[in-house]
Order: C-alpha cells, then sequence, then structure tokens
C-alpha cells in the first residue's frame, strides 16, 4: 500500500482528499491503480500514455523523472508525493 | 576581476565570488565546499543574470535607450535588474506575487524600480502570466525573460561553472537550487566539461498549499530553459528542513544563507553521506539579510509560518 500525496489543483477529482492510499510495484502501476478510482485524476496525469508535462511524482522525495520514470519500483510504504510543476526562480 | 583593483562600476564586481569548505557543517571523507553568491553586489546570484542578460540584449540591439524593462520576479532577479538598470539608464518594473517580503519591495523601489503586484494565491506562476500579457500589450517594453534567456544559463557556464572548474581539481557532485534551471544547466554543463562523472542535483522546495492556487495542472509552467534530463538528481526539501539547515549553518560556519541556501547545503550534505570519498559543491544563491522580516526564524511552526510564500 503506498500513500499519495494529492495537491490543492487536483484534489477535487480525489473527492477532496489531500491523500490517498493506492496499490502497485511500480510508480506506472500506483498512478493507474488510482486513475482507476479516479478517472479525471488519469487524465490530468497522463498524456500519451506518459506522465503530463506540467506534473511532477515524487517518490522518497526525489523526481522520478531522475529516477526510471514511470517504472520506478515502488517499495511497500514509501510515500509517493504529487506537485504541479511551478515557475521558481526569485 | 583582481583582488585589490579599481573596478569601473559595480557591475564589474559581479561573478568571482568565494567557495569556502564546510568542514563543521559536513565533516567526513567527502569535502563540501560552498560558493558564496551572498557577495555578488546586490547580494544574490541573480546579479549575473540579470547583467548577461541586459548586456547580450544590448549586443544583439533588441534593447536601446527608451525601452523600458519589465520583469516577472518576486526578488532578487528584480534587485539584480534594478541595479543594471539604473547604472545603465533603462527605467524597470517588476511583476511579483502581492505576498512577496516587505525588504524585498521596498529595495525594489530604492534602486528606483516600480512594481505591478500579481495576486497572491497564483504564485509565481501568476507573475509570469500577468508579465507575458503585459509586454505583449506594450511593445514599448522589454522583458529580459530569465525563464526562457539563454543569457541565463550561459552566465552560469561562462561564470559560476568555470569559476568552480578553476578552482578545484576535482568535483563529483554539483547541488544547486531548482528555480529557473540556469545555474543548474549553466554551470551543470561546464563542470561536467571538466568532470564528466559529475552528478548534478536540484534541491527543489516544497511548495505549501497556499501557492499552489492554480486552477488546473494545464497552467503549470516549466521553464524553457530548464531541460530535466540534464539533472540526475532532483530532491525535494521541505521548509523546515531547509530553515533547520540555515540555522545549522550559521552555527558551524558563521554562513548567515538565504532559505534556499539552507535547502541546497540540506541536499548537499545528504548527497555526500552517499559517497565513500570525494568533493560535493553547492551554491549558495543569497545570503539571509533579505527574510529577516519572515517569521520562520522564530516559529515553533515553521511549515505553517511558511507555506503562504513562494522561497526561491
Amino acid at each position: 500500500m503506498t500513500v499519495v500525496r494529492i495537491p490543492p489543483t487536483l484534489r477535487a477529482e480525489v473527492g477532496g482528499e489531500r491523500q490517498v492510499e493506492a496499490e502497485g510495484a511500480d510508480v506506472r502501476a500506483v498512478l493507474e491503480d488510482l486513475s482507476a478510482r479516479f478517472p479525471g485524476l488519469g487524465s490530468q496525469l497522463f498524456e500519451d500514455g506518459d506522465l503530463a508535462p506540467f506534473v511532477n511524482v515524487y517518490l522518497g522525495g526525489e523526481d522520478v523523472r531522475t529516477l526510471e520514470g514511470l517504472d520506478t519500483p515502488v517499495e511497500n510504504g514509501q510515500p509517493i508525493i504529487l506537485l504541479p510543476a511551478m515557475a521558481g526562480g526569485s | 576581476m583582481a583582488a585589490n583593483s579599481l573596478a569601473p562600476s559595480l557591475l564589474d564586481l559581479v561573478g568571482d565570488t568565494p567557495l569556502v569548505e564546510l568542514s563543521r557543517f559536513a565533516p567526513g571523507p567527502v569535502r563540501v565546499f560552498a560558493k558564496l553568491e551572498g557577495q555578488n553586489p546586490t547580494g544574490s546570484i541573480k546579479d549575473r543574470v540579470a547583467k548577461a542578460m541586459i548586456e547580450s540584449a544590448e549586443a544583439r540591439g533588441e534593447l536601446e535607450p527608451g525601452r523600458h524593462l519589465l520583469e516577472p520576479t518576486s526578488g532578487n532577479t528584480g534587485i539584480s535588474l534594478a541595479l543594471v538598470a539604473k547604472l545603465k539608464g533603462y527605467p524597470l518594473t517588476c511583476v511579483m506575487p502581492e505576498n512577496a517580503t516587505e525588504e524585498r519591495k521596498r529595495l525594489l523601489r530604492l534602486y528606483g524600480a516600480e512594481i505591478i503586484s500579481s495576486p497572491a494565491a497564483e504564485g509565481s506562476n501568476g507573475a509570469v502570466r500577468m508579465a507575458l500579457d503585459l509586454a505583449e500589450r506594450d511593445p514599448s517594453y522589454f522583458m529580459p525573460f530569465q525563464y526562457a534567456n539563454e543569457a541565463n544559463p550561459r552566465a552560469h557556464y561562462e561564470g559560476t561553472g568555470a569559476e568552480i572548474a578553476e578552482a578545484l581539481d576535482r568535483v563529483d557532485v554539483l547541488v544547486a537550487g531548482l528555480g529557473t534551471g540556469g545555474t543548474l544547466m549553466g554551470a551543470g554543463d561546464r563542470l561536467r566539461e571538466s568532470f564528466p562523472d559529475l552528478v548534478v542535483a536540484a534541491a527543489e522546495p516544497i511548495p505549501g498549499d497556499a501557492v499552489m492556487g492554480l486552477r488546473s495542472l494545464a497552467d503549470g509552467y516549466v521553464p524553457p530553459i530548464l531541460d530535466v534530463s540534464k539533472l540526475d538528481r532532483k530532491v525535494l526539501v521541505s521548509n523546515a528542513e531547509s530553515v533547520a539547515a540555515l540555522r545549522e549553518l550559521l552555527d558551524a560556519e558563521g554562513i548567515f544563507g538565504g532559505v534556499s541556501a539552507g535547502a541546497v547545503v540540506h541536499v548537499a550534505r545528504k548527497l555526500a553521506g552517499e559517497l565513500d570519498e570525494g568533493v560535493v559543491v553547492c551554491v549558495l544563491a543569497d545570503a539571509g539579510w533579505k527574510y529577516l522580516s519572515a517569521d520562520f526564524w522564530d516559529a515553533r511552526d515553521v511549515e505553517g509560518s511558511m507555506e503562504k510564500t513562494v522561497w526561491w
């Protein structure tokens, strides 16, 4: 079981929850499990089978794009954080 | 420029910042060095970016006297642009979220810049959108736009990165804060030329709920100059971790860093701990002075006191 933190932007898609639980052996499986239950979420997370450009997914505090992307294995109990891509750089 | 020489203007004192070893903050077999960008003329790394963006636009003939500079910025870039604009005779307007710190607004006004506030709830993305819109409607504006300006990473390729490569015989890890991506892209490219096995690591803030007030993910923003595939690590740092690290850095080394500097040394020490030997260099973008009015210094609930603002 994996806890997935949901940013404010996407909470409406999961009934207003700040975090939801999902199952899966890798990041793709976890996000697909969520998408099956919350279709509105899935359409925002994925684009042509890959991660949508404006969503960042973190596993163990690191962006999965610098790990193995959607194929990054998820160990039991490792939380996933979803964040919108935001402009930084004051 | 060389020490003890005379500078024709403050702009000639941008860059050539010192590197200092953090042997007390990060003891161990791996040496950790910090590049103190707070020692630039206006106190941040953005002096390099502002100077490079304006001078490259002038050199290309895109910017001439009479134009009005416009930039979305919640602080450091605006202050750096304000210095460059003043010395070169351009008026400057900055678009910033209305919840930017008071020191920053006051500093900008003292340097002679005008401020247009964008809605706090839309965060930095809102300031970017508003500035792009203003520039499109009024062609007298010239917008350097650090997020898409190649002079930004180039300033770090030719400056920040080259200075580190010249100072050290070995660099295994480069750590910098992720904002526009300019430091990581430019200094990363330059250091990879000298040290091919270099790991380029970004320290990235976890934004509070209040600053993520986007209508949808489609309103998100990835700076055009940022190529995430060039990053080897991209590590989230909480506000509480950043503040704890910057207090520890001050206590151990006497270095008073800004919020992103706290995050960067936190990640530098973490990555140093993953190695048996080697050299980690971290880039401290600014010092703590511009954050003194913030609540987090005394707050028990650091996250609660910081969640409404973007800190870098």
